[in-house]
């Protein structure tokens, strides 16, 4: 059980990487405004594909 | 990936419908086109502005943007002007308003009114592509607000606002923008202050399980030290770093002489430590760290949850919020766009249809007629020939007029309110909430009863367990059930509110509401309708093609009158052959042959039109000729707001009713009837007028509510204990206040004021049930054998059960509160979502 002497500081070290990168994501601003990145990730997947096509080929065919 | 393909699929089929529908409709912003002038690669266009702004997207390949949303386009009112913006470039303005420039790349963060869809942030997003010199842009959407990067030496600022501007989003520049920036909602130091918290909370909690459920027999005496030693290492970031307001909090009120519920959570918090330190130190015990911590943590989620406030609306705007940013300056023959700030007296200023007179000034050509209903309450526009005096604040609804200022900006007779007291002193209430007052009587009573049990134990000779039960009382009542209940019930109630469009700044004023005793309206804008009302015809009736000839004639005049008579009169088309306006007074007009005469009864007089003596009821009134002969009069009434009647019966059930208005007394007979007998009718108030009648009742004392959207209603509305502005739009300008409220809920007044008694008495009851809890828990650290794990269930079992009843039940009469709006046709759009 002398392993525990061990683990737990261990354990107490893996928990400070995470509150590391919460003071990270806090101070970068992530907690400012969390309704637009809510937007943003639908379009995404489109701009994308079309950073460099002109308009026509991106519409839907008419009829 | 499913989801999002399922979603590209929605797009096209959106494209499509609209694809369909674009014979009639424009391309850019959906509005039915009037001819087919404007064409480009088979779509049409309503104007050359829409025309425009699609060339430019599809050039740079952004059409995206219209697949994204099926309404992201915006009319485009009027063709940009590139010069428009050139007063941002100015050093004085552009220093103070840029937040950022270090000579090689510029941030500014604008006010874009006009984002509203997903297609608006990624267009914006996308500004780069638009233009060489502009680095990243990021839209913050519930605030309306991008913040753009560029390169100042290849682009100037008032660039950047003219590509907006061109796109659709002009940038809102107000007075105001100048000074300073709003601070984030929940600010950043909190988060880390529950980081921390939430941390330590978690590790020592874990640390403490085995001892709690005696699995630490096994590991020997060396585990526990270690544990003990680590859970005091790890404590001591919670009392220094995340309870470290509680402690600055009790410091002041202890020096104002003030019983907050700081204090006792302060010491509390001090105690758990010092005893828990004291008993790790000598090998006592392993102390109280998860319970310090999960307190801490517990009371941090309450303030996160009280201070998340609706940061996309300003509570405190002045009227440097209400002007605009800068003003069209003549000199000599030359026009130009300056800034507010740089206008002094004897400038002379053009002001166009629709635009803000922003000091007071004399008209120089031109005829003004301006509409002060925000500013004074009157509801019908006032006509000034030259060379009389118009006063800041105005809109001119007529035609271009050039104004010659006759003082600075910041001493007209508008801005002169702001001068007043009500407006130098802080609102405060923090120390008089339910919490606080409570917490009083409850302070000294858990330090009496610490004291007798220390008491007991030292008179039969036990100092150690005298010192136990002493510290364990007050580690038991700690109250934090106590600190969440307020908290959670208040912030719970305010995001229900906000769901139905009415924003509360704080939970303060939620309290304060719940002691409203008199309510007070304003009449103009308020208890009416801006728009809308009904109009009569009194008069021989008129053929369907005489009521074309008088439309089409209406139609010419930029009088809001007239407008509405056109309006209900219907749209046809005619051609007119002669058109003369006498601002103000009225219209004549020549229609297929016929003479079409419209307007005051002075106006058919001074043309030689014998008008019979018809009397003049409640409303406006326009009195029309038809070839030469009186025919008869419309009477426009300004439209009460629906259930008006109804608002006022229940309100006056329980509270005193005043209405307070700055329009003449025209109306005074109909507001007398839906007023009742007993309460005041004001009419011809002035700003303030209005605040000494609120300074009065307070003084009789009364709790005062105001509810009012103008500028003249700023005074009353921040002397009162409650100001409520009332806005036509959420997000348009409104006086500083505490509450912004949808116009369509004004009927609801009544029920609002009911929700806010009842979340006050969920609050109460609260804090029964958190007694109840504590007198348990007392009742075994009385008696000196408070062990670390009833503590550890104890203080987060009551302040789960305070807060799930208190959310669960406010939310619940949330649902049953009756605030939805019932008008066919008007739904209330969700939280989020600008208006």
């Amino acid at each position: 059980m002398i392993v525990i002497l061990l683990l737990i500081p261990l354990s107490v070290l893996v928990a400070a990487g995470f509150l590391w990168a919460f003071f990270w994501a806090v101070r970068s601003g992530q907690y400012e405004d969390t309704t637009t990145p809510s937007l943003r990730i639908l379009t995404e997947d489109g701009s994308r594909t079309t950073k460099s096509e002109p308009l026509s080929t991106n519409e839907p065919q008419q009829h | 990936m499913e989801a999002t393909a399922q979603f590209a699929d929605d797009l096209r089929d959106l494209a499509q419908t609209r694809d369909n529908a674009r014979k009639v409709a424009c391309f850019h912003c959906g509005t039915p086109c009037a001819n087919d002038n404007f064409a480009k690669e088979d779509r049409p266009f309503c104007c050359h502005g829409c025309q425009t702004v699609f060339e430019l997207l599809s050039e740079n390949g952004l059409g995206q943007f219209y697949e994204l949303s099926t309404d992201a386009g915006r009319r485009m009112e009027r063709p940009a002007d590139a010069g428009k913006f050139r007063f941002l470039d100015e050093s004085s303005v552009r220093s103070r308003l840029v937040d950022f420039d270090d000579g090689k790349v510029t941030h500014v963060t604008l006010h874009l009114p006009a984002i509203h869809c997903v297609a608006c942030v990624w267009l914006l997003e996308n500004l780069f592509r638009l233009k060489p010199g502009i680095g990243q842009s990021r839209v913050n959407f519930p605030r309306q607000e991008a913040i753009i990067s560029f390169d100042p030496k290849q682009v100037a600022l008032s660039e950047v606002a003219a590509l907006l501007d061109s796109i659709g989003y002009e940038p809102n520049l107000k007075l105001s923008d100048l000074e300073g920036k709003r601070s984030s909602p929940v600010s950043r130091r909190l988060w880390l202050q529950l980081g921390v918290a939430g941390f330590v909370f978690g590790n020592t909690m874990l640390f403490s399980l085995p001892a709690y459920f005696g699995l630490d027999t096994l590991s020997g005496p060396s585990f526990r030290s270690l544990v003990g030693w680590l859970s005091l290492g790890l404590g001591i970031p919670v009392v220094v770093f995340s309870a470290a307001d509680y402690f600055k909090a009790s410091w002041l009120s202890f020096r104002q002489r003030r019983m907050t519920i700081d204090v006792p959570i302060a010491v509390g918090i001090a105690v758990i430590f010092l005893q828990s330190a004291f008993e790790v130190i000598t090998s006592h015990g392993e102390g109280y760290f998860d319970s310090l911590a999960g307190l801490t943590f517990f009371l941090l989620c309450g303030r996160v949850f009280q201070q998340k406030t609706y940061d996309r609306l300003a509570f405190d705007r002045d009227y440097r919020s209400f002007f605009p940013l800068s003003v069209l300056r003549r000199s000599s023959d030359r026009e130009e766009r300056v800034s507010l700030g740089q206008i002094g007296i004897g400038d002379r200023l053009t002001i166009r249809h629709g635009e803000l007179i922003p000091a007071d000034s004399r008209v120089l050509t031109g005829a003004a007629l301006v509409d002060y209903s925000f500013v004074t309450g009157e509801s019908e526009p006032v006509a000034k020939a030259a060379g009389e005096l118009l006063f800041a604040g105005g809109r001119q609804a007529g035609a271009t007029l050039e104004v010659v200022t006759v003082k600075p900006v910041s001493q007209s007779y508008l801005t002169s309110l702001w001068n007043q007291d009500a407006f130098r002193k802080e609102k405060n209430d923090t120390f008089n909430t339910l919490t606080n007052r409570y917490s009083q009587r409850f302070t000294w009573i858990i330090l009496g009863i610490a004291l007798a049990a220390a008491g007991y134990w030292l008179f039969r000779d036990d100092g150690l367990r005298a010192l136990r039960s002493f510290t364990g009382v007050l580690i038991v009542a700690c109250p934090c059930a106590l600190a969440l209940a307020a908290p959670f019930t208040l912030g719970a109630a305010l995001r229900a509110l906000a769901r139905r469009n009415i924003f509360v700044r704080n939970t303060e004023v939620l309290e304060a509401m719940a002691r409203i005793n008199t309510v007070v309206f304003d009449k103009t804008g308020t208890l009416t309708a801006a728009h809308g009302g009904e109009i009569v015809f009194t008069g021989v009736e008129l053929s369907a093609a005489e009521s074309a000839l008088v439309a089409v004639a209406a139609r010419q005049s930029t009088h809001p009158l007239s407008r509405r008579v056109a309006d209900q009169l219907g749209a046809t088309s005619a051609t007119v052959t002669a058109f003369r306006e006498e601002p103000g007074q009225g219209i004549e007009a020549t229609v297929t042959g016929t003479t079409v005469q419209l307007g005051s009864r002075a106006w058919l007089e001074s043309l030689g039109i014998s008008v019979p003596g018809v009397s003049a009821t409640a409303g406006s009134t326009v009195w029309l000729a038809l070839g030469g002969a009186f025919r008869g009069v419309f009477t426009l009434s300004s439209a009460l707001r629906p259930e008006t009647d109804r608002l006022l019966r229940s309100l006056a059930e329980r509270h005193e009713i005043a209405l307070l208005s700055g329009d003449n007394e025209r109306d005074r007979e109909r507001f007398a009837a839906l007023f009742g007998p007993k309460a005041h009718l004001r009419f011809n108030q002035s700003p303030l007028n209005k605040l000494r009648f609120i300074r009065d009742l307070q003084a009789r004392p009364r709790t005062v509510m105001m509810v009012g959207d103008g500028l003249n209603d700023a005074g009353a509305l921040r002397q009162s204990d409650v100001g409520v502005a009332v806005v036509e739009n959420i997000g348009a300008f409104s006086p500083a206040s505490d509450v912004i409220m949808d116009a369509t809920l004004v009927p609801r007044t009544a029920e609002l004021l009911r929700f806010a008694r009842q979340a006050t008495l969920v609050v109460r009851l609260s804090f029964l049930i958190s007694t109840l809890y504590n007198i348990v828990g007392l009742g075994i650290a009385a008696s000196g054998n408070l062990a670390p794990v009833v503590c550890a269930i104890l203080m987060p079992v009551s302040s789960v059960t305070v807060v799930a009843f208190a959310v669960g039940m406010t939310r619940w009469l949330g649902r049953r509160a009756g605030l939805e709006v019932t008008i066919a046709g008007h739904s209330t759009p969700k939280e989020g979502e600008p208006a």
